[in-house]
This record gives C-alpha cells, sequence and structure tokens, in this order.
C-alpha cells in the first residue's frame, strides 16, 4: 500500500509542476502579446477567429477574408462573370446573370449585410447589392455560392443596399439615382417634382432565404444614400440619408450642395405591411429579372416579373417622416440599443445624432416644420439628440462596439475616430493610408456587435505596398480594438475596390459548411451518377455528352461521330464524394471558360466545333497523382460524314 | 455465464474490428468498420474514397458481400444458444467447453480475415499504374496489418478490435469467471472467510489512499 501512495504522491506532483508550467507559458504568451505582429498573426493550419466578407466594389464580387489575419480564402463571384470558377460561363449559372436589360456580365458591389435573428448576426446568409444595374443577390454560407439575384425595377443606382432588418424580414434597397417612374422618353430639365426615388423592401423567406420584392414607397426624386434598419426599439422602421434634396441634375458636386440641411427619411416599414395587408396600394407594371440557382439541380432559372406594388408616402400619413440632416448625410447608422441615428454630413466636420425617441414624440405632438412633397419635417431641434463636434473632416460611416462605444471614419482627414455613443465626446484617433470610405467592426451594425477589430478600408493606397504599375490594390487596415486606444497591427491589400464589409465569429459558419454535394440527391437533368449512365445522344446537330470524371479519367475518353456545325453539350458530372476533390474540363477552342465541378456536380458548356480533326480535353485541376492522364480525345468530322456515334473508355 | 453468452449479441449491434487510415492529406482519417455481416465507411464516402485511392495502386475494390457475412452471424448465434443453455444447465466444466469452442472459432474468423487482408494487400491488377517495389526488389504488398499499426506509403493504417469485439472478449472472460466461481462455491467456507478478510483490508487502504 506504502508503493501506491508514493506513487499517487508522484503524480500530484507531476500534475502540480504541469500547472506552473502551463501557468509560466501563459505569462509568456502575454508577454508576447505586445508585439503588434503577433496579434494578426495566426499559425500555419490554425484558423481565424473572423470571416469578414468584403466587397468587391467593381469587381463585383464578394471577398472572403480571414480576421485577424488578413488572408484571402476565396472570391464569391456575385455579379460579374468569373472564368476561374466558370461562372456566367457553365450553362447552370448564366441565368443569375440575367436582367430586364439581358444578360450582363458585371456589376458594381458595394454593401454586404448578413442575415440575423433577433438582431444577431446568425451566419445563414450574406446579402449584397449590384449598384449599377439595380440587383441584390443571396449568398448562401453553407456552399459559399451564389444561389439568388433578384433585380430592382423603378431603380437606379441600387446604393442604399442590401441592408437586412432585425429578423431578416426584408432586405432593403433605395435608389441613389432618381429616375422617371415609369421610365420615359422626358426632357432632362424636368427632373425637379417629375424624377422618384424607389424605397424597396425585399421579403426574405426564413426557411429557403428565397426573396420577393414586396413593395416599393415611391419616395420624392432626391438620392438615397445609405440605409440602416432600426434595432431594438426601433425595430420597424429604416431609415435612409438623402442628398440633392435640391433635385439637380447637373454639376451636382455644387447643385446639391446648396441646402444647409437634407433629410434621413424615416420609414415604418411596419405601418407599410398593414397598408399592403388592407389592400391600400397601387400595382405597377414593370419589369425585372428574379434568379434563383437550385442546389438539387446544380442549375439556375431566370423569371421576368410584371409588376410591383407601390406605396405612396404622400397619400399615407405616418408611413414616413424627414429627419432634418446637416451637410449632404452620407452614412446612417443606428446604435445597438436602437436610440440614435447618426448622419454623418460628408461635408461638415461633425455628426448629428437624431434621438428615437424625441422623433416618436415629435411625431406625436406635431413638432414639424412644414412638408417636403405631402412628407412631414420633423423640427431639428425636436428630433437631435447630440452632435460630436468637430471630430475630424468629411465624416463617412459608423459602426458601434459592445462597449457603448461608435467609430466613425473620415474621408478628408483620413482617420477613425472613435466617441462615445449619449455623451459624444471623442475619445481617441488613428490615422488611415489613405482616405478611408466604410469601417466594419464584426457584427457591428447589429445589436451585439462582436468587437475586438475594425476594418478599415480605403480608397487611396499610394506608397503603402510594392507598386504594380498606375493601378494599385486598395488597402484595408486591422485594428485591434479591444483596449482604450486603437491600434493598427495590420495592412493588407483587397480585390477590386470594397466599399462596406460584414464580419462575424467563425463558429457561427464553419460547422454549417457544404464539403460535398450528395451524388444521390443531384437532380441535374442531364447528370450521369455512374460511369454506365455515360452517354452521347444527337438530336439534329445537337449533341449531348453526358460525362463522368473521377479520379482519374473521364468516361467517355474517346468520342466519335461528332461532325463540324454540331452545337456540342457537355455535361459532366464530377462522380467524387470526397472532400476537396474537384476536377475542370475544357478543350480546345472552346470559345468559354472551363468547368471546375465539385464532388457530386454537374455543370454544362457548350462546344462548336469550327474544324475537323482530333481535339484532346483534359482536366484543368491538379486533382491526383495521375491528373496529368486525366484526358481524352473527340474526333470531328466533316459536316456531311458518315461517322457513326461512338464512345468508349478503355476500349469498353 | 448467461450474461456472458448474450454480451455477444453486440457482434449484432456494434463493429468488431476497425481499419483507420491517416494521411497529410486526410486531416480528418478515413477508415472501415468491420461489422459481423457488413463493412461500413466512418464516414459515408469511406468505402468508395478508399477503393479510388488504392486503385491507383491495383488492388481490387472493397467487397460490398462475402460468405462470411453470411456465416458469421448463423455460428455467433449458435454460440449465445450454446452458452445461454450451457448456463442453464450449469455445468462449469460445460463453461469451458464453451470458451474453448470461442477460442477456436475466434481463432479460425482471425485467420481468415489474415487471408483476406493478404490477398487484399497482395493480388493487385497487372495494369496498376503505380507499381512500388519493396527493399528486396519484390512487388510491395500493401496488406493492412492483423491488429496494431503500420506505415503503408504516404498512409499509416491502425487496425483494431472496437466495441463487439470487446463485449465479446469480455463474454468470454465471464464464461471463465463462471467457470472458477463455480469452483470456489464448491470450496471450503474457511477460505472465503480469509478472502473476505482480504478484501476489507484492500478496502481500508483504499480510504487511507
Amino acid at each position: 500500500m506504502q508503493i501506491r501512495n508514493q506513487i499517487i504522491c508522484c503524480i500530484c506532483a507531476v500534475t502540480m509542476l504541469f500547472i506552473v508550467g502551463s501557468c509560466s507559458q501563459q505569462g509568456q504568451t502575454g508577454a508576447l502579446n505586445s508585439s503588434l505582429a503577433d496579434r494578426s498573426y495566426v499559425a500555419p493550419g490554425e484558423h481565424d477567429e473572423f470571416y469578414a466578407f468584403i466587397s468587391g466594389g467593381y469587381s463585383g464580387q464578394l471577398s472572403i477574408y480571414g480576421l485577424p489575419s488578413g488572408r484571402l480564402f476565396r472570391v464569391v463571384p456575385v455579379f460579374s462573370v468569373d472564368a476561374e470558377k466558370g461562372y456566367g460561363f457553365n450553362e447552370e449559372t448564366k441565368p443569375l446573370l440575367n436582367t430586364s436589360f439581358g444578360s450582363i456580365p458585371w456589376d458594381d458591389s458595394h454593401h454586404p449585410d448578413l442575415s440575423q435573428t433577433n438582431g444577431k448576426v446568425d451566419g445563414r446568409w450574406c446579402f449584397i447589392n449590384g449598384n449599377n444595374t439595380p440587383r441584390i443577390a443571396r449568398i448562401s454560407l453553407s456552399s459559399f455560392e451564389t444561389e439568388e439575384i433578384i433585380e430592382i425595377p423603378n431603380s437606379a443606382g441600387n446604393h442604399s443596399s442590401a441592408f437586412v432588418t432585425e429578423n431578416t424580414e426584408y432586405v432593403v434597397a433605395g435608389t441613389r439615382f432618381a429616375v422617371p417612374v415609369p421610365q420615359r422618353d422626358m426632357p432632362i430639365e424636368e427632373y425637379k417634382g417629375n424624377f422618384k426615388g424607389a424605397l424597396s423592401f425585399i421579403k426574405v423567406d426564413q426557411e429557403t432565404g428565397r426573396m420577393n420584392l414586396e413593395f416599393q414607397v415611391m419616395m420624392p426624386g432626391f438620392n438615397f444614400d445609405l440605409a440602416h434598419p432600426g434595432r431594438k426599439k426601433s425595430h420597424g422602421w429604416m431609415f435612409f440619408s438623402t442628398y440633392n434634396t435640391e433635385e439637380a441634375s447637373t454639376l451636382l458636386e455644387v447643385n446639391a450642395s446648396q441646402n444647409d440641411k437634407d433629410f434621413i427619411a424615416a420609414i415604418n416599414w411596419k405601418k407599410a405591411e398593414e397598408l399592403i395587408a388592407n389592400g391600400q396600394f397601387e400595382t405597377i407594371k414593370t419589369e425585372y429579372a428574379h434568379n434563383v440557382y437550385e442546389e438539387s439541380t446544380h442549375m439556375a432559372t431566370s423569371t421576368m416579373k410584371k409588376e410591383v406594388k407601390v406605396l405612396d408616402p404622400a397619400k399615407y400619413p405616418g408611413l414616413v417622416y424627414f429627419l432634418p440632416t446637416p451637410k449632404s448625410p452620407h452614412g446612417c447608422d443606428v446604435d445597438p440599443s436602437g436610440e440614435y441615428i447618426i448622419g454623418s454630413g460628408k461635408l461638415a466636420a461633425s455628426m448629428t445624432a437624431h434621438s428615437f425617441t424625441k422623433m416618436l414624440d415629435a411625431i406625436e405632438n406635431k413638432k414639424f416644420d412644414g412638408d417636403a412633397y405631402g412628407i412631414p419635417v420633423i423640427n431639428y431641434e425636436d428630433v437631435v439628440s447630440g452632435v460630436v463636434q468637430q471630430a475630424g473632416l468629411g465624416p463617412l460611416h459608423t459602426e458601434f462596439d459592445n462597449d457603448g462605444n461608435a467609430y466613425t471614419t473620415f474621408f478628408i482627414s483620413s482617420e477613425v475616430v472613435k466617441w462615445k455613443v449619449g455623451t459624444w465626446e471623442v475619445l481617441d484617433r488613428a490615422p488611415t493610408y489613405y482616405s478611408v470610405g466604410h469601417l466594419m467592426i464584426p457584427g457591428g451594425n447589429s445589436q451585439e456587435p462582436f468587437g475586438k477589430y475594425l476594418v478599415a478600408m480605403n480608397k487611396i493606397t499610394k506608397d503603402r505596398y510594392l507598386p504594380t504599375g498606375p493601378e494599385l490594390a486598395h488597402s484595408a487596415q486591422l485594428y485591434d480594438i479591444s483596449g482604450d486606444k486603437m491600434e493598427l497591427i495590420l495592412d493588407f491589400p483587397t480585390i477590386g475596390e470594397p466599399h462596406y464589409a460584414a464580419g462575424c465569429p467563425a463558429d457561427l459558419i464553419k460547422p454549417n459548411q457544404t464539403k460535398i454535394y450528395e451524388l444521390e440527391k443531384n437532380n441535374h437533368p442531364y447528370a450521369a451518377k455512374s460511369d454506365k449512365e455515360a452517354r452521347i445522344e444527337r438530336n439534329g446537330n445537337e449533341v449531348h455528352v453526358y460525362m463522368t470524371m473521377i479520379r482519374s479519367h473521364f468516361t467517355p475518353d474517346n468520342l466519335e461521330g461528332i461532325k463540324v456545325g454540331d452545337k456540342v453539350y457537355f455535361h459532366v458530372t464530377n462522380l467524387e464524394q470526397d472532400y476537396d476533390v474537384p476536377h475542370g474540363i475544357s478543350i480546345i477552342g472552346a470559345n468559354t471558360s472551363e468547368l471546375l465541378i465539385m464532388p457530386g456536380q454537374t455543370e454544362t458548356f457548350i462546344w462548336e466545333p469550327k474544324k475537323e480533326g482530333v481535339w484532346p480535353f483534359y482536366c484543368t485541376d491538379f486533382c491526383s497523382a495521375l491528373h496529368q492522364e486525366m484526358q481524352g480525345y473527340i474526333r470531328v468530322s466533316g459536316r456531311n460524314s458518315n461517322t457513326p456515334l461512338k464512345w468508349s473508355l478503355d476500349g469498353d | 455465464m448467461i450474461v456472458g453468452a448474450l454480451l455477444l449479441g453486440g457482434l449484432y449491434l456494434f463493429p468488431i474490428w476497425n481499419i483507420t487510415l491517416e494521411a497529410p492529406q486526410y486531416p480528418e482519417p478515413i477508415g472501415m468498420d468491420i461489422f459481423i455481416n457488413k463493412f461500413q465507411g466512418m464516414n459515408p464516402n469511406d468505402i468508395k474514397n478508399i477503393n479510388i485511392m488504392n486503385h491507383y495502386v491495383g488492388m481490387k475494390d472493397i467487397p460490398e458481400q462475402i460468405p462470411e457475412f453470411e456465416i458469421f452471424p448463423l455460428v455467433t448465434a449458435g454460440m449465445i444458444i450454446l452458452g445461454v443453455l450451457t448456463g442453464f444447465i450449469g455445468k462449469k466444466n460445460l463453461y469451458l467447453v464453451w470458451f474453448g469452442l470461442m477460442v477456436t472459432f475466434g481463432t479460425i474468423a482471425m485467420y481468415d480475415f489474415y487471408l483476406w487482408e493478404y490477398d487484399y494487400g497482395h493480388d493487385l491488377k497487372e495494369t496498376a499504374a503505380i507499381k512500388f517495389t519493396d527493399s528486396d526488389g519484390e512487388p510491395m504488398a500493401y496488406q493492412p496489418p492483423l491488429i496494431g499499426n503500420k506505415t503503408i506509403l504516404n498512409f499509416r493504417a491502425l487496425s483494431w478490435p472496437r466495441t463487439g469485439a470487446y463485449l465479446m472478449f469480455l463474454g468470454m472472460a465471464l464464461s471463465v469467471l463462471a467457470y472458477f466461481q463455480n469452483k470456489k462455491e464448491a470450496s471450503n467456507s474457511s477460505q472465503q472467510a480469509q478472502k473476505a478478510k482480504e478484501d476489507d483490508e484492500e478496502q481500508y487502504s483504499h480510504n487511507v489512499a
């Protein structure tokens, strides 16, 4: 027994040593933490704490980064074709880019926003707007693929978009440019009083995420710049900043900067819902595309919609109020409590904070200063709660942390300024490099910001990186905001020109990842789900090749009987069911991109052979040790030849 | 004894054996559970993925059905019935016989498993894309270990018993225990008293510790 006691004592002692040892290790890590490099360092093989979804601006896409490392993981193609991924080139995704103007290969993506439940980021979907040809896209955060794009009619310059309400009831999309509604041939100088500004409310199905343009509030012809949904107490309201309330159509830099105050428009969308439910709306004819990608068929379809429900705010008291806000406000941000609506007058040095409580009181007691096109304008003094004085030059956007602080970017003075919500005092300022536009704190526009980091997205790069000719990558900067002072810990280059971004803890997204598409659930009409189903079918000059791919061969890989003038559809199914084993395919002379096909997926490209001969095709993704052998031939015969249709793999 | 025999029923519910393959490009290892009547991937597509990798060196696909899957469940059922009957009869020597039969069948099963593994690892297609030779210049074999861990090219193969087998071992141990228990009951009571005293001392020392 004594021996056993001794052993137990030894074990205890060793355990104590370990505990002491790990304590001193923690101490060391703490000391190292003071190094800036260490704070953005994510060791090889380790994962970042946060996802960042950064808009691509004129790239039209959405880039996925990790924070705090600033590493780029993926560029999700949204509004622009992407030959690397076959997006917009394969037959399955082409319908996603359809609009009432036909297919458009590009757009300008601005403001990603994440779906929320009870005002908290929930990691289901990311929404983002296309600015040029107004559209809203929904991206699945399981597959990181664009699943849906809806065009916004009666709109132009879809800028005050795509912002999500507390429970993802709606994604809103406000027009930047006022336009004639319906569009018609009329003199530009008759803009004033005749053009309209449509604010669109797109309802989101909570199960599928499917979007439906529920209604539009048809506002006067101002320019609607940015938007933010109410939070907590102000849930049910949507706030839009405006500029050009002067309704100028030319030399806006002067003519739209004359009014001392423009407006923040407060829309009571709960009221709007009531009106719609009571049938108090107008239905107007229009045309817009609604494009949906179905995961089970691996295929998108485009439907043209013909009408939209419209609400005229002048007709329905209580639907819209204007909050006078100095100097062409750009950013329109609501703090996590929902009490303060921050208007950043971009031509000013100060920011205006309106109070939601005061707004309701002013409405109740009719403290109005006239109206604009029948919409009541609330007295400035009766709605403003505070002003952040002389914080910097050219305030643009504000995000919040979880400690009651706000952070605003200043474009002209190139800095981020931290200030206290409620006391309006400036607490800290940090330079940016250079001329910062938007900023993002993970969850920083929601009821519950996650804090910790702040990403500043800059418009001007100049000397920050090794030069690459006249065109430079836009630069983002990462600040650690966990302490009293903001600390710049990382610079990283970005894709296109990021506008807004969204972020959330990786744990919200990682567990829901799609790793493969189950072959059994593949409902693509042209799928070949085993080598046995591989075949070729001819219908006149239209030829359908049902092809499969698996490490490391195509079935079939010898094809004969194709003729010059044929339209050959290659429907290629990746039979793999293992994570991260895509295969690609392309053929010499194909006038389209490769296909890059995920396990269990089917994609299609069209090849129209122009010359007789024997033409090779191959796997474009280094899939395996025998990737280089993954290849095949197609014999192309003359237009009038009698070569029979024949296909084989290894002679079978 | 009866409990011991019934524990064999676990063979119908739990895998008997498992072969796991680890490789750098498989941060989540892939593998196969061997049940009394089937092979099953540890993850939904593991067997398919093992077959894909093995085809490069000319190994055959893991079969979906083998004769053993018909025979083993019957033998096991027989042994359970036999064990339960033995328990009711209560003759201690029969317990040993049952144990002996289990050892015999177990050995046969392991030998059969070895043969299958040998064939699986050695009978390679002539047309294999990748042909490695061992240090003696002989064609390399890819036989997984009967039990234990082994490195095969870029994979580390781990071959170990699983719940079903452990329940079986426990059942076999119980049959032996039943044998000794039975024997002891026949012996004199003073020995029992002595044992009880030892147990008390043991208990005491536990408490002290």
